[in-house]
């Protein structure tokens, strides 16, 4: 029998601190029965001799000093994992919201997971076709890697993860794929628009979809993406499947580690946000990988808005130095009607070199893409030379430039939320486009090559 | 034990308070500052950082999940060290220097906490070869004999400091590293045994006798670096720049190919894959110099951004101390460490913790000196015990907020360092690599290694990169013209220095690390291609000067064998008579009136 405190000293923003304390380790799991009867669930932050630093998931209204009961569970948050996890939705903190009865877990396992050690890693190089040209040919995906949408608010990232959802695949492998979602802070219609596509293309069968939405506790959502990744680690290391994690929106999650911060009164770092934040998106970003023994892996494609639009807001910037890449989402391009409205310049994969080329995807794929990156910058510097001089001030080398950067766009990494497009398709498309521009000009690609795809 | 072998009475005490990485302990009166503990039932590692009154401050390396107050804290008696001897060429250790494939072996894929592994082999049996015979006076630093540790690396077994005296005893044969190869009497009669092996406090910087200032070019193979920013051996280096820029693959590289004979890579808070990236590679790429495999003179750190915060603190300590090792035994060591930001972040959260007074931006008042101390273990020595020189050159990757280099870790970086690579996100976006910039770095060893770059490379090396930064520079201020009224506008002789700077850009400055032919670069080819393109610039321009029109010069097919130039190998050299042959001809041929090429 566990033992209650009713000795709550102060209550401060999500903050409880108890008095008189035993007994209690740093980071288990309490529940406080509120006045009301109500129970809710903590964590906590700190123990000293006899006072401990609790925090609320869902909040401390309602609470009070004199008939708050604490009880101290001695264990951290869990997540009950079984094989039937599959095809459930959960709510933020691992609990079913489907109607359907508990799992009956076949273990409990810590959601903090362990470090993976980097000498267990075995390096992501299988190239994931997702038959998008701007993601395939330009920033290839590989399995293992973690491959941020960084986008801005009112911009189809929901529908390009989808897409992405929809058409992954490794080539010439029926290995089995599953699709983990969390979402954190985001309203009922966007998860709804998941699940809907999810349904749709038979793919819930098999996905586990964690929710905690706009109404619910911000607090709650520190341990969300946790949740999703234990079971995805689950999933990857001891079902052998290929997991692929939708984390949305990292943003939230962030404005909450701020909140809980802030409430405990801890030096702010940029812009406020905790000096540790660098570390705790660490440790949900580096759950992505493959392990040399194990057949399953994690791909994580965390979706995140950029306030204002400022890549170097605190949250993309440290997202970007943690993941192996960034796949940008351009207003400019949706203004112009663009779909996927990627902006290919700034995006990257840190993992593409040792996913292509021979074997992998084609011979030409690393020079082609090169000569398409290099041909997309000269065309958009003649483009913006040409609103300061006028179009006429423009060389004819530098006039195809800027007529082959909007074909590239329009062509390219146009191509409509329904259309997918192989390997193959993106590459030979990338030859046509090329034909645009003098010979002479493209030197990133080899002689051969133009003879064999330059049809 | 202490360094000097004393064994110290340990002490144990108990767990007060709980927050994060930070424990506060009572009952241990008596425990020095940066003494190792144990912490708990799961005893896990923790170095003390602050005493007050009876309360001791400990930061600890592994996660502190499910520690309860009252819980034991045990004391070990001696700072936080590292093992040095043979066993350390080729290994991967965490940040405290526990080998990362032995973790494995104990704790499967995934790593768990307090566990108890040495740094160094002990059950392997080196050979070990003595260089002194009894009766032979032997002081600090003196070399006693040495192990073949790999097949690049003679690892010399030194007598450590604080030991002198006559051999007494020394042996020759198959050893492990805990047994005794030597016994020293010293003046008093006391003997002394002399293992393989020592014990080093990670914090305090290894002696030597005299320090130098550098004279020698590090070479790396990458051209921008080597022919315009260059490093020498035993300077210091930083490279900042946003993320995507490439810092990374600049450190690789660096790892890779530069002419250092032991290179220790610090991964401090960086990406897991980087380190299975040059795990796995490393063992299959060869050392230009000695054609043995790269990992046979690499020791790796690795402190992933998920392994706790307080070994990622400490992990800049323990590659900079085993670095120093072997700069002692007179050889040239690389450091790079990627990323010293992850470092300071990590010196902030702790300092959070303690609740010290914050400086800038939270970072605590003492980063400045934290920041000169680790450059300043860098540089060339004569080594402890004389008749050696070593150096140390320390490389460090800075990763500021958004790239803005007034951030506080950058700031106090370019107070010390000498070598500023910085990093340019619109290069990178154009996916001009290295990106280094060309007008925004500098390096302040020119001078340093003029002579030696005079002697060695080309007489007029020095001349030929100052020319062509001219030329970069003056097309930085053609540029604004250029975008004012157009190209069209420039007279024909601003225009080949356009023309010619875009040469230099994308035919030296451009290099491909991915492209295995093109991933190293020799000095030697590097000075002849920048020669060639110097060549042709001062030909064009004095063409001009003689009635030659840009126009011709501009179509000239030699210009095609200049943009090849970076795949011209050794045993070709003669290639680059013939092109600044053909340039003077085809260039020749452009004055004589007519179009011909």
């Amino acid at each position: 029998m566990k033992q209650e405190y009713f000795t709550v000293k102060s209550i401060a923003g999500p903050l409880f601190y108890v008095e008189k304390t035993q007994n209690v380790s740093y980071g288990e799991i309490a529940t406080v029965r509120l006045p009301s009867g109500e129970e809710r669930l903590g964590q906590v932050l700190e123990v000293n001799e006899d006072v401990v630093l609790l925090q609320l998931f869902a909040g401390t209204s309602g609470a009070n000093l004199n008939n708050s009961r604490v009880k101290f569970l001695g264990k951290g948050l869990e997540l009950p994992v079984s094989k039937d996890i599959q095809g459930r939705i959960f709510d933020g903190l691992g609990r079913p919201i489907d109607g359907a009865p508990e799992v009956i877990p076949e273990r409990k396992l810590d959601i903090n997971g362990l470090a993976m050690n980097p000498y267990a890693r075995s390096y992501p190089d299988e190239f994931i076709e997702t038959g998008i040209s701007a993601i395939d040919a330009m920033n290839t995906l590989v399995r293992g890697q973690k491959l941020p949408i960084f986008s801005g608010s009112g911009l189809p990232h929901n529908q390009l993860a989808a897409q992405i959802a929809r058409q992954a695949k490794v080539r010439g492998k029926g290995e089995e794929f599953c699709v983990v979602f969390a979402a954190m802070g985001i309203t009922f219609e966007e998860a709804e628009y998941f699940k809907n596509d999810f349904q749709k293309t038979g793919a819930i069968e098999r996905a586990v979809m964690f929710l905690n939405l706009a109404d619910d506790p911000a607090i709650e959502r520190l341990a969300t993406p946790r949740m999703a990744l234990t079971a995805a680690e689950y999933l990857a290391y001891e079902k052998d499947f290929h997991v692929l994690v939708i984390m949305t929106n990292m943003t939230n999650y962030a404005e909450a580690l701020r909140e809980v911060s802030a409430a405990r009164k801890e030096i702010p770092g940029r812009r406020g946000y905790p000096g540790y934040m660098y570390t705790d998106l660490a440790t949900i970003y580096e759950r992505a990988g493959r392990i040399k023994n194990k057949k399953g892996s994690i791909t994580q494609i965390p979706i995140l808005t950029m306030p204002n639009d400022d890549k170097t807001h605190p949250i993309p910037d440290l997202t970007g130095y943690i993941t192996e890449g960034q796949i940008i989402i351009s207003r400019e391009l949706e203004h112009n009607n663009v779909y996927p409205p990627i902006d290919v310049l700034p995006s990257l994969s840190r993992l593409k070199q040792k996913g292509i080329g021979e074997g992998k995807t084609r011979e030409d794929h690393s020079a082609v893409t090169s000569q398409l990156f290099a041909a997309y910058a000269r065309g958009k510097q003649a483009k913006e030379l040409a609103i300061i001089l006028g179009e006429a001030a423009l060389s004819d080398v530098d006039k195809s430039f800027s007529k082959f950067a909007d074909e590239y766009e329009k062509k390219y990494v146009s191509q409509g939320e329904y259309i997918d497009r192989s390997i193959e398709e993106s590459l030979d498309l990338a030859w046509e486009l090329l034909r645009m521009l003098p010979k002479e000009e493209l030197k990133r690609v080899k002689e051969e090559h133009i003879r064999k795809y330059m049809k | 034990m202490d360094i000097k072998g004393t064994a110290v009475i340990s002490k144990s005490g108990r767990i007060k308070r709980i927050s994060g990485p930070v424990i506060v302990a009572e009952g241990l009166e008596g425990v020095q500052m940066n003494e190792v503990v144990r912490v708990g039932k799961a005893k896990l590692i923790g170095e003390v950082v602050e005493l007050a009154g009876k309360d001791v401050s400990i930061q600890v390396y592994e996660e502190t999940s499910g520690l309860r107050p009252g819980e034991e804290v045990e004391s070990s008696g001696s700072p936080l060290s590292v093992e040095l001897g043979p066993g350390l060429i080729g290994s991967i250790y965490d940040g405290i220097q526990r080998p990362l494939d032995i973790v494995m072996k104990k704790s499967g894929n995934f790593i768990k906490r307090g566990i108890a592994v040495y740094g160094l082999p002990k059950d392997k049996k080196w050979s070990f070869r003595p260089s002194v015979k009894k009766g032979d006076a032997v002081k600090p630093g003196n070399v006693i004999g040495s192990v073949k540790e790999t097949a690049i690396i003679e690892h010399k077994i030194m007598v450590p400091p604080g030991v002198e005296g006559i051999v007494h005893e020394i042996s020759s044969g198959e050893f492990t590293v805990e047994e005794e190869v030597a016994v020293i009497t010293g003046a008093d009669g006391s003997k002394t045994g002399i293992r393989m092996y020592t014990k080093w406090p990670v914090r305090l910087k290894r002696p030597y006798n005299r320090k130098f200032s550098p004279v020698e070019p590090l070479i790396s193979g990458q051209r921008v670096i080597d022919t315009f920013f260059p490093i020498a051996k035993g300077g210091v280096a930083c490279i900042p720049g946003p993320f995507g820029s490439g810092k990374t693959v600049v450190q690789q590289q660096l790892a890779k190919w530069t002419d250092a004979d032991v290179v220790v890579y610090i991964g401090c808070g960086e990406r897991g894959n980087e380190m299975t990236d040059v795990l796995q590679e490393f063992p299959e790429l060869e050392d230009p110099y000695s054609g043995e495999p790269l990992i046979k003179r690499t020791v790796l750190i690795a402190n992933t951004s998920n392994m706790p915060v307080a070994a990622r603190e400490a992990s800049i300590y323990t590659g900079t101390t085993i670095a120093e090792y072997f700069r002692d035994m007179g050889y040239k060591v690389a450091l790079m460490a990627d990323s010293t930001s992850r470092w300071a972040e990590a010196l902030r959260e702790m300092s959070g913790r303690l609740e010290e007074m914050p400086g800038e931006e939270g970072y605590p008042a003492y980063l400045a000196s934290r920041v000169a101390e680790f450059y300043e273990r860098g540089g060339r020595v004569e080594c402890l015990g004389g008749g050696r020189e070593g150096s140390l050159s320390i490389i460090g990757a800075v990763s500021p907020p958004g790239g803005d280099l007034s951030d506080p870790v950058v700031k106090n970086t370019l107070r010390v360092v000498k070598v500023f690579w910085g990093l340019d996100d619109d290069l990178s976006s154009q996916r001009h690599f290295p990106a280094i910039h060309w007008l925004r770095s500098y390096s302040l060893y020119l001078d340093n290694i003029n002579d030696y770059c005079a002697a060695n490379i080309g007489k007029d090396f020095t001349d030929i990169r100052n020319t062509a930064m001219s030329i970069l520079q003056k097309e930085e201020s053609l540029q604004e013209i250029v975008r004012l009224v157009g190209e069209e506008s420039l007279s024909d002789r601003d225009r080949q220095v356009m023309d010619t700077a875009k040469m230099i850009r994308e035919d030296f400055l451009q290099q491909h690390a991915f492209d295995p032919d093109e991933t190293y670069t020799p000095i030697g080819q590097q000075y002849r291609m920048l020669k060639s393109i110097i060549n042709f610039y001062d030909t064009a321009v004095s063409a001009i000067e003689e009635g030659s029109r840009f126009e011709n010069i501009t179509i000239l097919s030699v210009r095609e064998k200049i943009a090849r130039m970076k795949y011209i190998t050794k045993d070709r050299m003669g290639e680059f008579d013939d092109i600044d042959r053909e340039i003077k001809q085809q260039i020749k041929g452009t004055k004589d009136g007519s179009d011909n090429r």
